[in-house]
């Protein structure tokens, strides 16, 4: 399913928040959002879900209007920066809440819901913590259980609000690269935001560097990376250049991605 | 003299033992004198009274006290203060929800001034509180001509003694509240509303179960209150006896008439609802704590 956002701009007071911000994420891509904080980011993936309304523009998901559409109405996966797990349910009520709403005919029965929750909880790898409380876990499990709530109602598209931000070094890039095999097994269309450059190169099909309520350029690692579309794009990209000299050749990056791709 | 080398004394040993507190190296005369200073005005202007009240009470003998508690007058007494309570509690715990929602949950214009007004109740005194209410309800008052007219009855009457309990009982839920939920966010519920929870839904399966213990709290503290309001209804109520005397009230004119045992009884019992008011509290408190973490 395809998200587009055409035209959107959103003030908070004297404070413009997003100017005039087109982007369009076909079904199958995952693009990242990626700026310094305050340019926008976060407030365009939250508008994209419905949690803000815009000041003027549209968003159309699976090219229907859903500009006017209820945050409840869109189907849209979102996982929460902090998570925002329920505290008083266990995993799997967490995992099973979005299916548990539904009423009448599109209710699945208890037998149904327990199967989807425990195939989410093999896939996430913590089918042994379904009984457990949100406050028992570590921030990388609070993070797996955050993304299988998000997907137990199939969602058309899934957004994620700096989803390994909180999480130490070692642990994100394991979850960044399962993230990246998962997302590929969906075929939905993703966005995450994220302020680590290097992150949004390794993961994205597509990246959108954003500065002070601006898109400033769209387009693959390789295109931003190699021809940053102007000088902000230059510098906030090339902060990571002197470390991947050091670490690893550029060109490898699509070879890498496109062996993990491979390799589900 | 020779002795005392102060510049040059061993650096303190390694601090693997933790020094003691600074409270703890005060002197024992200070320490035991403090606590007894803190004990003894406890006992004094608290433990005290509240023994007096029992001591009192059955002085008599329990027959008198049993006698006094069984009174017709202090039995609608009894009556008309659960009535009023039950009224005006149930009121507060909607009132409560619904302020703390909207300061907690929205951002708007006025949201300062709203905290503020939901405090009046605690600044102002229960007497001006109650006055007011006569002002405005009362036969001399704006809308006095208008009810009378219609026949209703709301100064000297139950809705009168039910308004100045709602007034004076309002920011126990909503304060307990507001600090509760500014703390928990907002995240869950969006959360919620994202897995497509409707706006009920999500108050009920999310929000509820996330304050139900502080709300819990602030229902105790409001219904204590609800049952000791004296000054408020004081002024509202008209004092007829066996109809529009509440606890406290009748307490009053009980200890007034020299009436001491039946005074004392009936003020036992209200004693006995703080009590387990303590009780319920201290509970509360444990648990709130245990699941904020």
């Amino acid at each position: 399913m395809s998200i587009e956002a055409a035209h959107i701009r959103k003030t908070y007071g004297q404070f413009e928040a997003l100017h005039d911000v087109n982007l369009r994420i076909e079904r199958g891509e995952l693009v990242a959002l990626l700026g310094p904080s305050g340019s926008g980011k976060t407030t365009l993936l939250r508008i994209i879900a419905g949690l803000e309304a815009p000041d003027s523009g549209t968003i159309h998901l699976n090219d229907e209007d859903a500009t006017n559409a209820a945050a409840s109405q869109r189907r849209v996966g979102f996982v929460f920066q902090h998570y925002a797990l329920f505290r008083h349910l266990t995993v799997f009520e967490n995992i099973a809440f979005g299916l548990r709403l539904r009423r009448g005919a599109a209710r699945p029965s208890e037998e149904r819901i327990r199967g989807r929750v425990n195939e989410l909880l093999k896939l996430i790898q913590l089918d042994w913590l379904g009984d457990r409380y949100p406050n028992q876990l570590s921030g990388g499990q609070r993070q797996r259980v955050a993304l299988a709530r998000a997907l137990a109602v199939e969602p058309q598209v899934l957004l994620l609000d700096e989803p390994f931000g909180s999480l130490d070094a070692k642990v994100r890039k394991e979850l960044r690269r399962w993230l990246r095999r998962l997302h590929d097994e969906l075929h939905v269309a993703s966005v995450f935001v994220t302020h680590d450059q290097e992150e949004a190169l390794e993961v994205a099909d597509r990246v959108a560097v954003m500065n002070h309520g601006r898109i400033e350029q769209v387009g693959t690692p390789v295109e931003v990376y190699d021809h940053p579309a102007n000088g902000f794009v230059r510098q906030f990209i090339g902060d990571v250049n002197l470390f991947r000299e050091r670490s690893e050749p550029v060109n490898s990056l699509g070879d890498e991605l496109g062996s993990q791709g491979a390799g589900i | 003299m020779s002795a005392m080398p102060i510049s040059s004394a061993p650096p303190a040993a390694p601090s693997s033992i933790r020094p003691p507190s600074y409270a703890a190296q005060d002197p024992a005369v200070v320490r035991w004198g403090l606590t007894a200073l803190a004990l003894g005005a406890l006992g004094l202007f608290i433990v005290l009274p509240l023994v007096t009240i029992f001591v009192e009470a059955f002085r008599k003998g329990a027959a008198v006290y049993l006698a006094a508690v069984r009174q017709p007058d202090t039995i609608a007494a009894i009556k008309l203060s659960l009535v009023a309570a039950g009224i005006a509690v149930p009121l507060n715990l909607v009132f409560g929800v619904a302020a703390a929602w909207a300061v907690t949950k929205f951002q708007f214009k006025g949201r300062n001034v709203l905290i503020s007004l939901i405090d009046i109740p605690f600044a102002v005194s229960p007497v001006v509180a109650g006055l007011v209410y006569v002002l405005v309800f009362g036969a001399q008052g704006w809308l006095g001509e208008w009810l009378a007219a219609r026949d209703i009855r709301v100064i000297f009457a139950l809705p009168g003694i039910v308004l100045a309990t709602v007034f004076v009982t309002f920011p126990f839920v909503a304060r307990e509240l507001i600090a509760l939920m500014e703390s928990q966010g907002t995240e869950e519920e969006e959360a919620a509303l994202v897995l497509g929870a409707t706006g009920w839904q999500m108050f009920y399966k999310i929000t509820l179960p996330n304050i139900k213990w502080g709300l819990l709290y602030g229902v105790v503290l409001c219904t204590a209150r609800a049952l000791g309001e004296f000054g408020a209804v004081s002024v509202v109520s008209g004092h007829i006896r066996g109809e529009t005397n509440t606890l406290p009230l009748h307490v009053e004119i009980l200890y007034n008439e020299y009436n001491y045992a039946g005074a004392f009884a009936v003020a036992s019992l209200l004693s006995v609802v703080a009590v387990i008011t303590l009780g319920l509290k201290k509970f509360l408190e444990w648990k709130t704590g245990r699941e904020s973490r």
